[in-house]
């Protein structure tokens, strides 16, 4: 059996651990620059604010319903999301973290009523962490999710529920449309209608050779996994990312070059970081640069680079960055966004180097673990290219940020005596 | 975005050193090499329940009675089951306060004659937060 345990509304949730005052307030929580909403409480969803909605449009209903807004502190997520793991890590050795506020437990061997040992998980979350979260109970991962999913949904559950026979999982899957199943998106959906797969229900009955062959394995898969029986495994360690990005939107829109080569400097350097601490080479990179979408004269332009030879040698990709950035510009524009992708990405070990072209030297191998090494004994940013810039002139808008509670010491919460 | 969380977990021990009484090739052999242990590290002694703790800063002098002055650094631990005597950290209203736990009398007291003890019942909504097992304060008077 595997469980899955989904925090409420994470971010909004993290926001007021150290705030009682506003635990059963409408608050939400934007992304970098304060652009989107990206976490709403559940007063907040109550009151009809959109998710993923750009702030400035619903401004005045944040106004009129006096919503607590937070700008995202991702350190302070970071740490709680932490937490909860440290914490679920005494219900089951085998855990897989799906992402900042998702994880599966293993639950075979547990010699308990289930229902009782989710609800358990539940209180000690909230007792010792103060995270609501909600507790899906299944044979497979993919049946865990639907649980889950019906754990937030039916009030009865209590946020606990347990699909532990095929009359309850049927049941509930007649009742869900298929775009909720888990691997299931809008695109498959729609495609899905055209062979009249309406209801999760409609899916499981389905044949699942059929789906392999019109769909693809993954959904063949999924018709096994909605009918009990278990095909995806817990993954200990998340996969290496097969691309790896860094782009941020500038708080204060620049128009001059400088500025955006200093970005870019500085995305490239933490890509690669990315890219060395997961010992991979990188040998295309992806460049763009946009201004806002929401303003006249909209201007968006991109750039593929091929290197020389496959590298993790930040040198080597801010430079080919800074080129491609310099192709670009034009001037006479406020820039939001600015960007790098590491697209083509292999394995250090089992990289072939070119017979013709001489292969990343030595020396720069040398060269990047010491700043590994550096960076990771005094803290990220002790030591950097000069071409990042000393100082970051394009500082992140974040007007409502919390602050680190629980990761800063000039941050800690004060308590009245 | 980057997340870098600093969780009291995972931190490096920052007081544990090795003791290589072995490594010394020359002379006699340290006799202290079969009692090697690792030193002692504060955290184990301060911290049970490391995910469900944190730190908070006191302020205000309702608890000087009790050994707890403003400044003071809390460990707060959110695992143990408040007892009778306690000094906890409660929520009334909303707001963050410390206070000594009275079971007994359903009251949470100050230690601090100038302050009344506040009932238990008289407010709605008053939540027992933790359980304070530590206080630290810093002694040298430069700051």
């Amino acid at each position: 059996m595997f469980a899955l345990v989904d925090c409420n509304s994470c971010y909004a949730s993290c926001e007021q651990i150290f705030r009682p005052d506003l635990r059963n307030k409408p608050i939400v929580v934007l992304s970098n620059n304060d652009g989107c909403i990206i976490a709403r409480s559940r007063q907040a969803k109550a009151l009809g604010i959109p998710d993923l909605h750009p702030y400035f449009k619903i401004k005045h209903l944040i106004k009129r319903h006096r919503v607590e807004v937070f700008s995202s502190n991702f350190r302070l997520y970071g740490d709680i999301s932490q937490r909860v793991m440290d914490t679920l890590m005494h219900f089951s050795p085998n855990i897989e973290i799906y992402s900042i506020d998702e994880m599966f437990l293993d639950l075979d061997g547990i010699d308990l009523p289930l229902e009782g040992y989710g609800q358990k998980m539940k209180a000690i979350l909230w007792q010792q962490v103060k995270m609501p979260v909600s507790v899906g109970i299944a044979p497979s991962k993919t049946l865990a999710k639907l649980a889950n999913y019906a754990s937030k949904n039916i009030p009865k559950c209590q946020g606990v529920c347990l699909l532990d026979n095929p009359e309850k999982w049927q049941w509930l899957m007649k009742r869900v449309p298929v775009t909720k199943i888990w691997g299931v998106g809008s695109r498959i959906g729609k495609r899905l209608t055209e062979h009249s797969i309406h209801t999760a229900w409609d899916l499981a009955s389905s044949n699942p050779k059929t789906m392999r062959r019109h769909f693809s394995v993954c959904l063949e898969r999924t018709v096994e996994e909605l009918n009990g029986t278990t095909c995806l495994d817990l993954e200990d360690n998340p996969p290496d990312k097969k691309q790896i990005y860094c782009s941020r939107s500038f708080g204060n829109k620049p128009s001059e070059l400088d500025p955006l080569l200093q970005a870019i400097s500085l995305y490239a350097c933490r890509a690669t970081e990315k890219l060395r601490a997961q010992q991979h080479l990188v040998s295309t990179i992806h460049i763009f640069i946009h201004t806002s979408p929401h303003q006249p004269n909209y201007y968006s332009n991109s750039a593929v680079v091929k290197l020389p030879y496959p590298t993790d040698d930040s040198r080597m990709i801010v430079a080919k960055a800074k080129q491609a950035v310099r192709k670009l510009y034009r001037p006479g524009y406020k820039y939001l966004k600015s960007g790098i992708g590491l697209i083509d990405i292999m394995s250090k070990q089992h990289c072939q180097p070119d017979f013709f072209q001489p292969p990343q030297e030595k020396t720069a191998d040398a060269l990047m673990a010491t700043l590994d090494n550096i960076n990771q004994r005094y803290g990220s940013g002790s030591a950097f290219l000069a071409g990042e810039g000393i100082r970051e002139r394009w500082p992140m808008h974040q007007q409502h940020r919390s602050p680190c509670y629980t990761t800063d010491w000039n941050d800690l919460p004060t308590i009245t005596t | 975005m980057e997340i870098s969380p600093l969780s009291i977990t995972n931190e490096p021990p920052i007081l544990l050193l090795p003791l290589f009484g072995a490594a010394v090739r020359a002379g006699f052999p340290s006799p202290a090499d079969d009692f090697v242990e690792t030193p002692l590290d504060i955290r184990e002694h301060l911290i049970k329940h490391p995910s469900a703790t944190f730190f908070a800063r006191a302020e205000g002098d309702s608890m000087t009675g009790f050994g707890i002055f403003n400044g003071d650094l809390l460990i707060v631990d959110r695992a143990l089951q408040p007892q009778h005597g306690d000094v906890v950290i409660a929520a009334i209203d909303g707001e963050l306060t410390c206070k000594i736990l009275d079971l007994h009398e359903q009251l949470l007291r100050a230690g601090n004659s100038r302050y009344a003890p506040i009932q238990l019942n008289d407010y709605a909504e008053l939540l027992i937060e933790g359980v304070v097992i530590h206080s630290i304060r810093y002694h040298r008077c430069s700051r």
